[in-house]
């Protein structure tokens, strides 16, 4: 579901979030229309539009820990755990994170790879949120809701803040609902 | 100069209780200083950002490196808080855009740290963070990064230092804020 068709329809801070972002063409791959949010972060008004909407959304909803996907996911994640006073659980890339872990596999285009994260983070029952900056086949995110559901978590929702227009209405992932800002910003014009 | 070490401020030992000390990890001998269960108890971790927030919004930072991936959890906060704008530095081939980076030496050889080209402007004023200095080789490149560009780097911002690694030394002469020390 995207923050258009939940309330948010006309709020100028969705531009302003869309317009921050850098689209790099053919990154990593030819095809890939990459999108950079590192130029929304350095904006500091539409990287705290995108903190104040999430927010806005979750400060009522009693979520009690914020998940975020190394690494991006960890620059949204933890303003949002700040500011809704839950504690915050990094997603790992193997062998990061110290101490007793579970992890998850997921599929990439070619191969697999494995998410991690801490079995003593998450308590029995805890309502999770899952964040990450873009959701593209919602593989990563996918992974993030097993971990958090075998630790006992119930997840509440996954928040990103560009997702593919193929996330548009109710559409679930392993039947926890997803919510994102904005769609993948386009190129102004062709560059060679 | 202000002092560079929170000393007196009750909110510091919370935090230092919170960190969790693994022994042999990654590898046998390293006392690993592991910050998430800071991350998991929210007042010690607001306290964490609350101190780092009050010691540079009157500094007039315009921008916050943090260095990938432990620096991107207080970095941004402290950013926020403070209306900078945040640059992540990160390991190689992970930024979409042009980047230039700065190579650093690891126990076993080297590695690097690449930034956008063009996040950083001539006159910036940057603040380095990372959650733990150790020998300084990380931060030192990250302040060279930045002032490649031409940007003066104010400060550097660990939660953890481990003074008998020295790395306070290796910083090309900036100051260095932490809050807990490891002996």
């Amino acid at each position: 579901m995207f923050a258009v068709e939940n309330g948010l329809q006309g709020d100028p801070r969705l531009q302003a979030i869309s317009d921050a972002i850098r689209v790099i063409p053919h990154f990593p791959k030819t095809g890939i229309m990459f999108q950079d949010i590192t130029t929304l972060l350095l904006d500091p008004v539409a990287f705290k539009h995108v903190v104040d909407i999430f927010v806005d959304r979750y400060k009522h909803m009693n979520i009690s820990l914020v998940a975020g996907v190394e690494a991006r996911g960890f620059i949204f994640g933890p303003p949002i755990a700040l500011a809704i006073g839950a504690k915050f659980v990094p997603l790992r890339k193997p062998g990061k994170l110290p101490g007793r872990v579970i992890s998850e596999e997921y599929e990439l285009e070619y191969g697999n790879d494995r998410l991690e994260m801490s079995v003593e983070a998450v308590k029995s029952h805890e309502r999770a949120l899952v964040i990450d900056d873009l959701v593209a086949t919602g593989g990563t995110l996918s992974a993030s809701i097993k971990l958090l559901e075998r630790a006992g978590a119930e997840v509440v929702e996954c928040a990103c803040v560009v997702g593919l227009p193929k996330f548009k209405g109710h559409c679930k992932l392993k039947g926890k609902p997803l919510y994102v800002l904005v769609e993948p910003s386009q190129l102004d014009e062709v560059t060679f | 100069m202000s002092r560079n070490k929170q000393e007196e401020d009750p909110r510091i030992n919370g935090i230092k209780t919170k960190i969790r000390v693994v022994p042999d990890f990654p590898k046998k001998g390293i006392m690993f200083q592991d910050i998430t269960t800071v991350l998991l108890d929210p007042k010690a971790f607001k306290d964490t950002i609350d101190l780092f927030v009050e010691r540079y919004r009157d500094k007039n930072i315009s921008v916050v490196a943090g260095i990938e991936a432990r620096g991107f959890l207080f970095g941004p906060p402290i950013a926020l808080a403070i209306g900078a704008k945040f640059v992540p530095l990160r390991k190689p081939k992970k930024l979409p855009g042009e980047t230039i980076f700065e190579e650093y030496e690891l126990e076993y050889g080297n590695d690097r740290l690449e930034m956008h080209v063009g996040a950083v402007e001539v006159g910036d004023r940057a603040l380095v963070v990372d959650d733990l200095i150790a020998t300084g080789g990380t931060l030192c490149a990250a302040i060279k990064l930045l002032e490649r560009v031409g940007a003066e780097v104010v400060e550097c911002a660990c939660v953890i230092e481990l003074p008998e690694l020295k790395g306070r030394q290796r910083l090309k002469g900036k100051p260095l804020c932490m809050l807990v020390e490891y002996r």
